[in-house]
């Protein structure tokens, strides 16, 4: 029995913007389902009075002055959108969104 | 749709609870995460790098000018600092975003637990601030096709990434209850008192109408002694005067939906600017699915005592303060100081006595025909078109009396309607006093010709009965002459 369902995956895919076919549902429950035990495997690690982290390397408060640095050319900025118009990207109209 | 109820009906039934969420775009040389410039109006998509795109490879750092700024604005709003604070991706799909994640905070929030005080009608209202984050700021999204150029109706939109990735303070309030019908007035003021702080520390410009400083205002309503209701919160509101109407529009517009036995979405919706009214959004249901996590591309922070206590120490004059030393300077009592306040006069009267006028003057100007006028157009007074240089100027040509107030007005008139500056419209319009004494003289010979039975009056001792020949000769000089100078003149005459 699969932890994840198929509508659970169809959501994430949906949050995602991702197409998904009905027969890559049932197998990418099957391979998230096989992440998700291996997930359950860790927990079992008695993590008592071991802090959470979320960082591997120990360094803190990494920062940079506020000087300038040279921006990419435009051309190659736009280069990586599919479409452009006006110096600007192109993409399709976006409904029941903000502005 | 259901009709609106009117605001004190709807106030007599519910009680407002309000919450506010304001974004402050600080004004860092450079970007949040990279060295790109953040000049404003530059060609589009020519301040973008890597990391503002999120190439594979690109590293983010971040700036410690903006760290420092909002470490300060969390001082200056009584916010506790955080010794321990990360960064946090908010995952959502929008082409606003290169990203396609924004980086932002989330449980561990920079500067959290504040307060800031407000006066309205007279009373303090304690505003509470929940937390102080920093995130970036998003693309700015054309949309073309549409009638409105706004988004609903639009056929494309065209991306400029310049703006994404400036840094951007979000404040969040607590939820404001208890402040019934005042709730326009006390988010408005809050608003005001926030952008005056933030000014103040010299980290943005916070004008609302760059956008520099945005506002979403919450807002629910329940009856007394029952649960909060549910909230909208409304997107859009770029003025002070427009946070004040959204709040207005939305008690009206809930009230009416309650009364009518309906239920309130949870929704996000627009302000319009030009109706005063607010129109449904996306709705949130499913938008707030952002799968936060922590950015591992980003060093944790933790800011030293030591450092925080420098920042404090830097900290300017706030505006609390600064208010109460000009209320001093300028003799104020409470309540004119307060008028002063909720008419957003502050600066504008301290450069007009900078430029060198009197305190009283400047006082008197801008709340009185200043603020009439703003009035009538429905503009901030910070908006028309005179500036304090020029309110000094008309100030200076009534002390030295080449003006009467009824003249003066007429030059507001000139200045307002772009002919130059007071001394320009007084020569252009021929506004000037008639300081030629002959003149004044033979107007009065006229005006005590015409009115026997009145100079006998005045001769006999009744002063008081001098104004109707001093109307005579305003009137003849066409409300030209000072009036004080008239009267003495007739005085002298009939004595």
């Amino acid at each position: 029995m699969s932890t994840i369902s198929r509508e659970e995956v169809a959501h994430l895919a949906r949050l995602a913007r991702l197409e998904v076919t009905d027969d890559e549902l049932d197998a990418f429950a099957g391979q998230l389902d096989v992440i998700l035990q291996s997930m359950k495997t860790l927990a079992e690690v008695d993590t008592d009075g071991v802090q959470p982290t979320s960082h591997a390397v120990p360094l803190v408060n990494v920062f940079r002055e506020d000087q300038p640095q040279p921006s990419l050319p435009r051309d190659a900025v736009l280069a990586g959108g599919p479409d452009t118009a006006e110096d600007r990207f192109r993409v399709p109209r976006i409904l029941d969104e903000e502005a | 749709m259901t009709k609106l109820n009117t605001f004190e009906q709807a106030v007599e039934t519910y009680e407002p609870v309000l919450g506010l969420e304001t974004h402050i775009e600080l004004d860092t040389r450079t970007k949040m995460f990279c060295g790109c410039a953040t000049a404003f109006g530059a060609e589009p998509n020519t301040q973008v790098c890597p990391v503002c795109l999120a190439l594979p490879g690109a590293l983010p750092v971040a700036n410690r000018a903006a760290i420092e700024a909002t470490i300060k604005i969390g001082l200056a709003l009584n916010c506790t600092i955080a010794s321990w604070t990360r960064f946090a991706r908010k995952n959502y799909f929008y082409p606003d975003m290169p990203k396609n994640f924004q980086t932002s905070q989330y449980e561990e929030p920079l500067c959290e637990d504040g307060y800031v005080e407000v006066v309205v009608d007279g009373e303090v209202h304690r505003v509470e601030i929940e937390r102080v984050h920093l995130e970036e700021d998003t693309g700015k999204t054309l949309h073309v096709g549409g009638t409105t150029g706004r988004i609903h109706g639009a056929t494309e939109s065209l991306v400029d990434y310049n703006r994404a990735g400036i840094p951007l303070v979000e404040i969040v309030t607590r939820p404001v209850p208890g402040t019934g019908a005042l709730a326009p007035e006390v988010a408005r003021a809050y608003t005001a008192e926030l952008r005056d702080i933030v000014r103040s520390l010299g980290v943005s410009d916070v004008r609302m109408e760059q956008g520099s400083l945005r506002c979403d205002v919450n807002l629910s309503l329940n009856k007394p002694g029952e649960e909060w209701g549910t909230r909208t919160e409304t997107k859009n509101v770029n003025s002070l005067r427009s946070v004040e109407r959204a709040v207005r529009y939305e008690v009206r517009r809930q009230s009416a939906l309650l009364d009518a036995g309906e239920r309130i979405f949870q929704e996000t919706r627009h302000f319009h600017e030009a109706t005063g009214e607010t129109s449904p959004g996306r709705s949130k249901e499913e938008a707030t699915d952002y799968r936060y996590f922590p950015e591992p591309d980003l060093a944790v922070m933790e800011p030293s005592r030591e450092w925080v206590e420098e920042l404090r120490a830097s900290l300017p004059e706030l505006p609390r303060k600064r208010r109460e030393r000009l209320q001093a300077a300028w003799a104020l009592g409470d309540k004119d100081m307060q008028s002063v306040v909720n008419a957003d006069a502050v600066d504008l009267i301290e450069a007009t006595v900078a430029a060198g006028a009197a305190p009283a003057g400047a006082v008197k100007w801008w709340l009185g025909e200043l603020s009439r006028r703003a009035n009538e157009s429905g503009a901030e007074l910070t908006a028309l078109a005179i500036d304090p240089a020029q309110v000094a100027e008309l100030q200076a040509m009534v002390d030295d009396g080449r003006l009467n107030d009824k003249l003066a007005r007429q030059v507001i008139d000139g200045v307002l309607a772009g002919e130059g500056s007071p001394a320009e419209v007084a020569q252009k319009r021929g506004l000037e006093v008639v300081s030629d004494t002959g003149a004044l003289e033979t107007a009065v010979d006229e005006a005590i010709a015409a009115n026997p039975a009145v100079a006998d009056k005045i001769r006999g001792g009744t002063h008081a009965a001098a104004g109707v020949l001093i109307g005579a000769v305003m009137k003849a000089t066409k409300g030209q002459a000072d009036a004080g100078a008239v009267r003495q003149i007739i005085l002298d005459k009939l004595s």
